[in-house]
Formats: structure tokens, sequence, C-alpha cells
């Protein structure tokens, strides 16, 4: 076993993909006018977020993403030993290293970060009422953006209102505008969440005290909400598929890629999809970081295949609807148990104390992800899509999707022609001289999407205690030896985060892409890099959930346990080793996967 | 003769005074049975602490093996025997306390003496009855029991010395229990119980027996549970050791018995590890106990399934909440109840090691939020979740 990961400048990366960090911005690559910090600094691939190889508008999410939660450790909230997390693109794909504070300035932090945490915990559910209000404003801006073509003539209010502002600077606003607002909700991505991990940290560090081998589940199930909006979309499927039951044209979803809604009881149903659609089915079914994620609104075949097992389910004489007054009263019973449990009222005040923070800030752990990567994401991804459409339209590109290619600076220049050219009524030089890069771009992240990115790179630290890194991304000092041991490592068997209780054997089916999950049959074990939200109608159908990364907040953690299907997450190599239809053991006790 | 011996005392007061006047009990107590499953904390003078634990488990709602006590009461009526009186007080004033072999030879004359007189036919006919109602209730003609003494000493502090405290299994039939009902009373005065109160300066009539009358278990497995993690004092856990046949195998150390961790809260197993379990006792048919040797795949199977342990772990949780502090409980699956209902216990008892130790609190003074959240961030994770 060695102690350290190759050097991020000893990587070999495919053949053929000269050139690659062209695709991004020079600050997201490693450089050797960097290279002592980055040599002595540890880097993980974060494959939960950021699995395939990212096109140039990919890394602009990414690089948003990033940005903006390290900003809220550092320069707003001051959490004491954390400062952001580091990002860079290796052949790629997105490498992410905590910056932890120097240890002499940690103290100076704390009476910066009680003021403006303190003020933030204090004021929460009036400061989140008002997120949530920023939150759908901001999505109804970006709605709002106008990409439409460039017209033949102004219209004539240009003229009699006297503005003289034409729609070719128009159009360049409203880019810079659409950019402005991505970054507005990326930031109020960010805005609660590192504070409400931080408070579920503490009622978890106090719960680890109190009780040494509590599992996190028990924990998770004592904070987690019962009604909670990411589950929304799929609680919208079984009342449609429910309706379409009592509508009597369940048939109709026979074949999701032909449903039939003619007629009265068609009318019918298709209002109250109408109804829920607006916001709950503006569901990715991917991550909503990838431009190839499909969003339900604009891909009916997928929440109609998901009725369609709804309704089979239904037929069979199962009830689907979610339990809530079962799911409240066991977890009421987990934390009188626990609380009745401790050794001293003094202990039980601390306790009801933590727990009623950790549950004030939990709503926006858990609802966060609904509203930027799924509801957010969709409209971003929409708009610019239609910005690609308008360009193609126009001449300016050959393919809508070579907008996907450009990078986010280098808009502005095809902007810019796009305006000038409308103006003098003249021909534009985009197309010709965007086709030979894009061609070239293209070829190269074909090249960097077939290549499989290191798991780690640089030197590990002693000790991993950036609480966030351990909490989204579940990469624990144990984990990290766990990678580095791997190539010695027992064959049949994989260890990560026992995430989900409970022990089953089963046939394994590997899923790479959301696409698949609708090969998921009856009773198979779930093995995937990661799972998405909008994966919750399968949940039922499999036995167990096993995922190469991912802590204890992933999305496959929290959704295994609100089914009761044991997980294990943060494997690291599942895919790897495991292939479809092996039959495996996971142990969701104590995060242990067997392949038999 | 012995001049400091209580005997004198007990010779003297008999004919005037009630039997257990001396004890201040209850006098409106006149019950010959008090069934487990109708225990009050009131009985507990007229059946003795063993009783008295199991019907309060059964007060708790814990599965103990239906049976009833016979109490006290009954007890006293053998000494309204005037002549048995007499005869057993001549025998215990002849005794020398230096003479180890002689004392043995007069226990045994006392104990024949009270084997052999007539049980009260008010007395017989309960105990009769009852145990009617019993093989009733089980669906089973001459249901086996465990006849066991209870001894009770109020105001005494121990009572364990009272008699050997006897246990006879598979006791089968009205006949058999009557029998050992006499031997259990009887066991008051064997020679050690005799030494020991003599020793302490305790007088004779202070000790009074109160039998129970228990549905023999013969467990397919059986063994201990404590309602916290002993490694280290987590609350939040049961450990759970399990072997196959009787519990005995387990108490002696004779076997490594399998070791399980449940979480009381999640009802989940956690850890497990199955031992190579060699041997086990088993009850023959004629209520033997005997040693027999485990070949084959049985060795290394788990001795109980995970609904097995989710069962014991459940009561004996439900066994520390009654007691109100962490409990070492010995439980047992019997092979004629149904499964997914044949986890019975045995005995409760207070768990000694962590309870001892003084408690450490976890919140350190009072809870600020910011405080102990700067706290958090600051000291690493992973030095907790260890």
């Amino acid at each position: 076993m060695s102690n350290s990961f190759p050097s991020p400048f000893e990587i070999e990366g495919p053949e053929g993909v000269e050139g690659w960090e062209e695709l991004y911005p020079y600050s997201s690559s490693f450089s050797d006018y960097r290279k002592d910090y980055e040599d002595n600094r540890f880097w993980f691939w974060d494959s939960m977020h950021w699995g395939k190889a990212l096109t140039p508008w990919d890394a602009t999410f990414m690089e948003a993403a990033l940005a903006s939660l390290s900003q809220m450790n550092s320069r707003h909230y001051r959490i004491p030993p954390a400062d952001g997390v580091d990002f860079r693109i290796l052949y790629g794909y997105a490498f992410l290293s905590p910056v932890g504070v120097d240890p002499s300035n940690i103290e100076a932090r704390v009476p910066q970060f009680m003021e403006r945490a303190g003020h933030y915990f204090g004021n929460w559910d009036d400061l989140y009422d008002s997120w949530l209000g920023k939150v759908k404003t901001t999505i109804g801006e970006i709605e709002s953006i106008d990409f439409s073509p460039l017209p033949e003539m102004e219209d004539l209010e240009v003229i009699t209102g006297g503005t003289a502002l034409g729609s070719g600077g128009k159009l360049m606003s409203e880019y810079n505008r659409f950019r402005d607002l991505i970054m507005h909700a990326w930031q109020y991505h960010f805005e609660f969440l590192n504070l409400g991990y931080a408070a579920y940290l503490d009622f978890f560090g106090f719960c680890k005290e109190a009780f040494p081998s509590i599992p996190d589940l028990g924990i998770a199930k004592m904070v987690a909400g019962v009604e909670v909006d990411l589950f929304r979309p799929n609680e919208e499927l079984k009342a449609l598929a429910q309706k379409a039951v009592d509508l009597g044209i369940a048939r109709n979803f026979d074949d999701p890629n032909n449903v039939s809604l003619d007629g009265d009881a068609g009318a019918e149903w298709t209002a109250a999809w109408d109804v829920a659609k607006d916001p709950w089915f503006n569901f990715t079914s991917g991550n909503g970081f990838y431009h190839f994620d499909k969003i339900w609104v604009e891909n009916p075949d997928i929440p109609y295949t998901f009725i369609k097992d709804y309704i089979a389910r239904i037929e069979a004489g199962e009830d689907i609807s979610r339990p809530i007054e079962a799911i409240r009263e066991e977890r009421d019973r987990v934390v009188s148990e626990y609380r009745e449990l401790l050794g001293s009222d003094e202990d039980r005040e601390a306790f009801d104390g933590k727990l009623g923070l950790a549950r004030v800030v939990f709503p926006y752990v858990e609802n966060h992800n609904f509203y930027i990567e799924h509801w957010t994401m969709s409209v971003v991804w929409r708009k610019l899509k239609e910005l690609g459409a308008t360009l193609a339209k126009d001449g300016l590109l050959a393919n809508a999707d070579d907008l996907l290619f450009i990078r986010r600076d280098e808009v502005h220049e095809v902007l810019w022609d796009y305006y000038a050219n409308w103006a003098v009524n003249a021909p534009t030089a985009s197309a010709a001289h965007w086709a030979p890069i894009i061609e070239r771009r293209r070829a190269i992240h074909a090249k960097l999407d077939a290549w499989k990115a290191p798991k780690a790179l640089g030197a590990p630290p002693e000790v991993i205690t950036e609480p966030f890194t351990i909490m989204l991304w579940g990469i624990t000092s144990e984990s990290v030896n766990n990678w580095l041991g791997s190539d010695e490592g027992a064959e049949n068997e994989l260890t990560g985060m026992a995430a989900s209780p409970g022990t089953v054997e089963g046939i394994a089916r590997i899923i790479y892409e959301p696409d698949e999950v609708n090969d998921l049959q009856q009773g198979e074990i779930l093995v995937a890099p990661i799972t998405a939200p909008s994966w919750a109608p399968v949940f039922p159908k499999i036995q167990a959930c096993v995922t190469d990364i991912g802590g204890m907040m992933s999305h496959a953690a929290i959704v295994c346990r609100e089914y009761g299907v044991p997980a294990v997450t943060g494997t690291g190599f599942g895919t790897d080793k495991i292939k479809t239809g092996d039959r495996i053991r996971v142990d969701g006790s104590s995060g242990k996967v067997t392949i038999l | 003769m012995c001049e400091s011996c209580p005997i004198v005392d007990w010779e003297h007061e008999l004919p005037t005074v009630r039997y257990f006047t001396a004890r201040k009990v209850d006098a409106d107590m006149t019950e010959h049975i008090v069934w487990f499953d109708r225990y009050e904390q009131a009985h507990k003078p007229f059946v003795g602490g063993k009783n008295a634990s199991l019907g309060e488990m059964m007060m708790a709602e814990l599965p103990v093996p239906p049976g009833f006590a016979i109490t006290t009461v009954a007890y006293d009526q053998i000494w309204q025997d005037a002549d048995l009186v007499t005869q057993v007080n001549d025998l215990l004033r002849s005794i020398d306390h230096d003479d180890f072999a002689a004392n043995r030879a007069i226990s045994e004359q006392i104990r024949s003496l009270i084997e052999a007189a007539p049980m009260p036919a008010a007395v017989a006919t309960d105990i009769r009855e009852a145990y009617a109602a019993l093989c009733a209730h089980c669906g089973v003609d001459d249901i086996p029991v465990a006849v066991r003494s209870s001894a009770t000493a109020e105001d005494l502090p121990d009572a364990s010395f009272a008699g050997q405290q006897d246990t006879f299994l598979w006791v089968v039939g009205a006949d058999a229990v009557i029998e050992n009902v006499r031997k259990c009373w009887s066991s008051i005065f064997t020679d050690r119980a005799i030494a020991y109160r003599h020793s302490m300066g305790y007088l004779h009539q202070a000790i009074a027996m109160s039998v129970g009358v228990q549905k023999m278990i013969d467990p397919i497995s059986s063994g201990v549970a404590f309602t916290l993690n002993p490694t280290n004092g987590d609350r939040s856990q049961v450990a759970i050791d399990a072997s196959w046949g009787l519990g005995e195998a387990v108490v002696s150390g004779e076997v490594t018995p399998d070791n399980f961790l449940v979480d009381k809260v999640l009802r989940e197993v956690i850890k497990r590890e199955i031992s190579d379990k060699g041997m086990e006792y088993c009850l023959t048919d004629s209520g033997a106990v005997e040693k027999l040797e485990i070949t084959g795949e049985r060795r290394t199977t788990p001795a109980v399934t995970d609904e097995d342990l989710t069962a014991i772990a459940i009561l004996a949780r439900r066994a520390e909440k009654h007691y109100g502090c962490p409990q070492d409980v010995e439980w047992a699956l019997d092979k004629h109840l149904p499964t997914g209902d044949n986890v019975v216990m045995l005995q409760s008892r207070p768990e000694t090691v962590w309870s001892q130790k003084p408690k450490t609190s976890v919140s350190s003074g009072g809870y600020d939020p910011m405080k102990s959240i700067v706290s958090t961030l600051v000291s690493p994770l992973h030095k907790k979740s260890e």
C-alpha cells in the first residue's frame, strides 16, 4: 500500500487530447505557476456531482458551485476551521481539495463566526421564507430572459418611446443577466447549506459522544423531515397514477412513449398533470449539472413510465401512499427512546436544543436540492438551449449544441459578431471561425469522456477534519486509506458508509445512466456511481443500493432511509468490481458489500 | 445446650404468638396461591424474593413462563401442628454447633419430619387446583414444571442462606408437585441454613418459605443479554450472548457463545460474531439434564435468528425501562411455544459494571448553541465518530 496518490502533474490522460485545457478557464487548470501549492494538496475526484467529462458549459456550473460554497465558508460566515474547497479540472474531470484555516487564525474567526452564523441561526425561519421568495423570483427572472433571434426591424415602440436602445445590445445584456442570475442562484444554494450542515454536525457529534456506537441512520432518522419538498415530485406521480386508475384511463399508460389523453377523462387528467408539473416536474433524471440530464416536463415519457409502474402496483392492490403518520410516529419513537437513554437532565436539555436546531435547519438541507439543482437548473439549461437554437438559426453556429463547446467568456464574442453584423446587415464570421475549434473540442471531449479519472491525487492529509467533506462526500480518513489500499484489498469485498441498515443478498444491476433506471427488475440490487432524487420511484422495487461515492447526506442515503432499503454508499469502486448479474450481499449496517 | 441460641425465643413465643407476627405482615392476606400474572407489590412478603421478581417481570409485561407462587401463608399452615413444632424444637435444641456431622444428621431428621407431615387439606387442594389450571392454560395434561424455593426474610439483609434455594426441574403431576413443595419447605432447615442463622443470631422463624411452580422451559437456545454495549457503555445497544440448549452452558463458560450487538432504538443487529459451539446441555425425555456434544454445521450455525435477537432486545429494553437501570437478563427460546413468540425471560437483575462508573456528562455544562457548534467545527469530527 502506497501512502500517496499520484501527483496531478504525473497523470497521463488519454491519447490525442493535446490542448484539452482550452475547454476551460485557465484558472481551473493545474499549472507550473502554482505547482508547489497544488502538489502538496490532496485532491479527490468529485464523481458524485461530476462523474462525466465536462463540456465548457458543464464546467461553468461546477465552478459557480464551488466558488459559492467557498465564499460562504471563508468570506461570509468565517467558518473557523474551514475556508473553501479548491477546484481544478484535469482531463475534463473535477478535482476538489478542502482548504483548512491556519490553526493560528482559527481563534480570531470564532467571534466573527458567532456573530454572523448566530444571526442566521437566530432568524432561520424568516430568512428561509425570504430565501424561498428570492429563489422563486430568480427562477422567474431566468424564465423571463429573452434569447429570441434579433428582429428584422425594431418594434415601433422603440421609436415612439424614444428609447434608442435596440435588440442587439439587449441580447448581450440578457446574456450578462443570465450569467449574473446563475451566480445568484448558486450563492443562494450555499447561503444556508454550510450552516445547516454545521448545526446537523453539532447534533451528530453530541449523539456520537452520548452513544458511541449509534449508527448514522439513527441520527438522521431523528432529524429528517416528514414532509419534504424533494420527495414531492414522486408523491405527485403517485397521485397522478391513482387519478388515471380512478378515471379509468390506466391502460392509456401501457406505452409510456405513446400516451393518449383524448376525451373528457384525458382532459381531466391533463388538468391535474398541469397543476402538478409546475414546479414539481422541473425535475431532472440526473443531478442537474449536465446538459444531457433529462427534465421530466420536457421528456414526459420518463414520468409516464414511473406512472405506469405505480398503476401496476395500485392494480395489484398495493397501497403506494406514503405513510406520513407511521413515519412521524417512528421518528417520535426513535427520539424519545434515545432521549430517555441519556444520563442526565442536563444532557437531555442539550439534546433537545441541538435536535431542535438541527430540525429547524434541516428542511433547507433537504429541500434546496429541488429548488436549485432541479428547478433552477432545469430553467437554466432550457434557456441556454434557446440561445444555442437562436445562434444556429441565424447561422452563427452550425448546430444549436455547438454552444456547449464555447466557453462562457467566449460567448460574448459570438454575440458581438451577431449584433454587429445584424446591425450592419452583413455576413457573420462566427460559423467559420468556430467550426474547426468546435470539431476539435468535440473530439477531445469524447476522448476525455471515455477515460476513467483517478479517484484522488496528491498527498492525503493525516486526518480529514473538514466537516462538509465528510458529511456530503463521505470522504473520511478511513475511506481515503481504503482507496490507497484498494489494489491489495480482497477482490470480492468493498467497504463504504453504512448508510441505511439491513442485510440482503440479490442480483446486482449496474446503472451508469439515468436512462437505464427502468431496466431495474423487481428485487435487484442497484449499483451506481451515484443516484438522483428522481430515481425515487424505482426504490420500492429494489432490495438494496450500492454507490461509488456519497456520504450520509447523499441522495442515495436519504432515499434508502426513506424507503427502508439497505444501502452502502461511498464504496469507491462498486461499479468497477461488481458486474450486472453478480450475486452480492449488501450489509447496510456495517457498510460491507460482498460479491458471492 | 447453647446458651445464646435464639431457639429459646422460638420455643418461648410459639405458644402465644402467631408464627410470623414478628414479621409485621398484612394480616388480611389469606391466599395460599398467587399467580405470577396477578402479582402485586403487597404480595412480596408472602411470595419471597425470587417469586416476587418473576411477578414483577410479569407486571412489566415480560414473557415469564407461566406459573404461580405458593405463599408463606400456606407454609405457615404446617406449623399449626403443635406436635411438629415441639419435635422440631427438640431437635434444634439438641444441636451442638461445633459438630458438623451431627448437625447434618439433625437437619435431615427435621427435614424428614417436615416432609412427612400431612399437608393441610385446604393447602393441598389449592395447590392441586392451581396446577390443574396451569395444565389447562398450557393445554397439556400434567405439564412439566420447575418447583423452586423462594424464601422470604423481611427485615433481614440477605435471605439467600434461608435455605438451599432448591430447584426441582421437570416435575410432572400434582402429587409430584406437592412432594417437591414439601422439600422446598424443609430446605429452611438444611444444616447450612441452620448454622448460618445461628452464626448471624437470626431467629429461625424470621424465615418463611414460599414456593414457585412454573412451566418448564425446554430451550432451543438460551443466553444472557446486557442492556448496554459492554465495550463502551453505549446504552443504545443490547449485547446478546446465545448458545444452543440450556443457559447453563453460557453461564458456566463451557462454550464461547455467539455474540451479537443489537441497536435498541433502531432494532437492528449491528454486530454478529458466530462462534464454534462444541456442547450443550439438554433435557432428556425424563427431564434429566445431560451434556451433549454438538457436531456438524450446527456448531457454527447462529443459535438465534435476527427476529429472535430483535425480540430479545425489545424485551431486555422493557426490563431496563421497568427497573429504571441497565439490566443483565437471562432468556431462552422455548421449543414448545410458537416461533416469533417463543422468547421467555428467566431473570433480570441490575447490570453492575458500567452502572457503577461515575456518569460523565456529554453536555459539559449549560447548553449554548453557538459555542457548541463552534466546538463541533473546531474539534476534529473523526474523534467523535470513532
